[in-house]
């Protein structure tokens, strides 16, 4: 059981997506697991086999509990249990009896302990990780179709599916904050940045795009924080067991506001190498997956900052609070048009309130006002980024 | 140009009406009235065609109209007229080459299978086939096993070809002249059953596309795929399970080569389920074609073993009822739907 939260310490199996038998490759989602902050799902970091599922759907377990076996590949796999035959006997098997003749005139290949699920269903069943065996066939000659398996997701609702608890996540997110605010001495900075080269920037970039193809600024704003982050190490990275581990890798957490309350942050992976249009795709992507509670692990755990933006809601600032282990927060209110002084003449611009809540025990104010300084100037050179 | 064309038109004002009562046999006889008028190229070329009016008397009146150069009169023999035709084709001119029977047009294969469909390949590109044969195809006439089989899935075997089976009095009227301004050969199968089949359409009736397949009636249970004189078995059968509360989805193939495998895929992975319904032999029949292309294509989709109905495999028989028995009908599609389904 992977820890997917500073505070988590134990986790529902909710669903296996592999089965004994099945290849999986680093990276693979197999599992769903169902913590304190929803349905997360789980990547394998092996290459191999699955040998063995150790912990049934359905039971809770410790973080750094085994969950099943991997057999590295060319390692002899432990026969799963139940009726997998070995891939190629050296005879073949003489078939078994026929089974009782379909209503099609289709001659019939299968011997009768094998199940008769259709293609369909198959599919189906182990895309939402249904286990076969206990189905009703309602197909012909009895065989199990994607009726069937999708009536079989329907009947336990409970429990089951993503289903956020809301209670529980609200009970996370607060231990995760009162822990930061009891270990981490923050301190906090804010300036106010002139964003109309960035909006004129992204009115040319938009012009004769399709709505749905559009930049937002807020995908500029993620780039932005992305980049400056490369020259201010100091607030990328994770404090842990009373040292500060600064991340080459750049995963910016997004804060997602759940609808009914709550709120997640999962990261964008490298999210400066990412370009805007990506990172357009990467934010509607996980947002989407937030609101519907299917996030994957590596999305929890990895963010070495978070950007919050609460413009939307229609405030003007933002000052965060850090989310343990990380060392900084970066946050940003509403673009508004307000007057400005440009070059001793009073001009209505949009400006941005933009702030910076960081860890006093890895970095000073001095580094953070860089920090904020580099993302101003990065917005009045929108082309480049 | 024979000065017959002068009296065209005249003879088209009533075509100018509101949308008219017309036949399948009207449709394709209007098509060919276009083209003619149209393209000075085209004539229109096969036993019978001429004087007698065709043996399903689709060119009736028009050797009157267009006068010996344009509606000519052949000798009984399919290799010679067609291979005039792919000759004329191959000299600039756009034949129309009517063959009386798909079963005849077998004297003819060598011209068309080893002549139309490879010159353009076997040329580098320099010449071109723009020939266009159309064939009565399909039984139920009595006519006994020698003018009643249906073999356009054999054509449709071979690269360099394109064949067509319109269904509906739309597809009569429009494919020919999208045929015709095609390059390459171009062989169009028009079912027997269906030159009877009465209809409306419209004065602006004229080209249709002809390389994608039809829904004809939409359905979300499975999905009945068919083409030509079988359409209306199959629409009559899926109206049968309606009401049963079985709702099948039918799909017009209109191009038997190329295949519309993008429609075909896309309603089988809807409905989950297929029915071929093909009045060829099932052995090596397009029906097998098409039940490939399903499992190559959409096997995951499946809910159940892809059905067929088709031809029994004897030569069609002339007795009416021996007849009625060989050839697919609107109970055994019924039947075979509900088979995909578990029902019976």
């Amino acid at each position: 059981m992977p820890s997917l939260g500073a505070d988590m310490e134990a986790g529902t199996l909710v669903e296996w997506l592999k089965k004994p038998g099945d290849a999986v490759h680093r990276g693979d989602i197999i599992a769903v697991v169902e913590t304190q902050k929803g349905a997360i799902e789980i990547e394998v970091f092996e290459t191999g086999v699955v040998s063995e599922i150790l912990v049934q759907p359905g039971t809770k377990v410790p973080v750094g509990q085994p969950l099943a076996q991997i057999s590295a590949p060319g390692e002899a796999v432990k026969p799963p249990p139940a009726a997998v035959a070995p891939a190629r006997p050296a005879i073949p098997e003489k078939p078994r009896a026929p089974a009782p003749p379909l209503p099609l005139s289709a001659p019939t290949v299968a011997g009768e302990a094998r199940r008769r699920v259709s293609p369909a269903a198959r599919k189906l069943a182990a895309e939402r990780g249904i286990d076969l065996a206990g189905l009703k066939g309602s197909g012909p000659g009895g065989a199990v179709i994607s009726n069937d398996v999708a009536a079989a997701t329907r009947k336990p609702p409970a429990a089951r599916k993503p289903g956020l608890d809301l209670a529980e996540m609200r009970k996370a997110i607060g231990a995760a904050m009162a822990r930061s605010k009891r270990e981490i001495p923050h301190y906090y900075l804010g300036t106010t940045i002139d964003l109309s080269r960035a909006l004129a920037f992204l009115e040319r970039t938009n012009a004769g795009r399709t709505p749905d193809r559009r930049i937002m600024i807020g995908a500029v704003l993620i780039k932005t924080v992305a980049l400056a982050l490369r020259r201010a190490p100091t607030f990328n990275g994770f404090f842990q067991n009373g040292s500060f581990a600064p991340s080459k890798a750049i995963h910016v957490g997004v804060a997602v506001a759940l609808r009914g309350g709550g709120l997640v942050a999962p990261a964008i992976h490298d999210t400066d190498s990412l370009s805007l249009d990506d990172l357009m795709a990467a934010t509607r992507d996980l947002v989407e997956r937030s609101r519907s509670g299917r996030l994957r692990g590596s999305e929890m755990t990895d963010p070495t900052i978070t950007l919050t933006s609460l413009g939307e809601r229609g405030v003007d600032s933002v000052v965060g609070v850090i989310f343990p282990p990380q060392v900084a927060i970066v946050g940003f209110g509403r673009p508004a048009l307000r007057p400005w002084v440009v070059e001793g003449r009073v001009e209505p611009r949009q400006v941005l309130q933009a702030s910076l809540a960081a860890d006093h025990r890895v970095s000073d104010g001095h580094a953070g006002a860089l920090f904020l300084a580099d993302i101003d100037r990065m917005l009045q050179e929108p082309d480049k980024l | 140009m024979s000065p017959e064309v002068q009296n065209a038109p005249a003879q088209s004002a009533p075509a100018q009406a509101a949308p008219a009562q017309t036949t399948y046999r009207e449709a394709v006889r209007a098509a060919i009235r276009e083209a003619l008028l149209k393209d000075s190229r085209v004539f229109l070329m096969g036993e019978d065609v001429g004087r007698y009016g065709g043996c399903y008397a689709v060119s009736k009146g028009l050797l009157q109209e267009f006068g010996p150069e344009r509606i000519r009169d052949t000798p009984l023999s399919e290799s010679a007229f067609v291979g005039a035709g792919i000759g004329a084709a191959m000299g600039g001119m756009r034949p129309i080459v009517e063959v009386m029977t798909v079963n005849f047009s077998l004297l003819a294969l060598d011209q068309i299978v080893n002549n139309a469909a490879t010159i353009r390949h076997m040329s580098g590109g320099q010449f071109g086939v723009p020939v266009v044969i159309r064939m009565a195809t399909g039984a139920g006439r009595q006519l006994a096993a020698q003018h009643s089989h249906s073999l356009e899935g054999w054509y449709a075997h071979v690269p360099g070809l394109k064949v067509l089976a319109p269904a509906t009095l739309e597809d009569a009227r429009g494919m020919l002249l999208t045929a015709l301004a095609d390059p390459d050969p171009v062989l169009i199968f028009e079912h027997v059953m269906l030159y009877n089949m009465t209809g409306e359409l419209p004065p602006t009736a004229g080209a249709v596309p002809i390389d994608k397949a039809a829904i004809r009636r939409p359905g979300r249970d499975v999905s009945l795929i068919t083409y030509g004189g079988n359409l209306f078995k199959t629409l009559e059968a899926a109206a049968t399970l309606a009401r049963e509360g079985i709702e099948a989805e039918v799909l017009d193939l209109r191009s038997l080569r190329p295949l519309d495998e993008k429609t075909i895929l896309a309603s089988v992975s809807r409905t989950r389920r297929a029915v071929i319904v093909d009045e060829g032999w099932r052995s090596g029949s397009l029906a097998a074609e098409v039940s490939a292309r399903i499992m190559e294509g959409a096997f995951w989709e499946l809910d159940a073993p892809v059905g067929r109905v088709c031809s029994a495999e004897v030569p069609v028989p002339y007795p009416r009822h021996l007849e009625e028995a060989a050839l697919p009908q609107p109970a055994g599609i019924v039947a075979a739907a509900k088979a995909t389904l578990g029902r019976s």
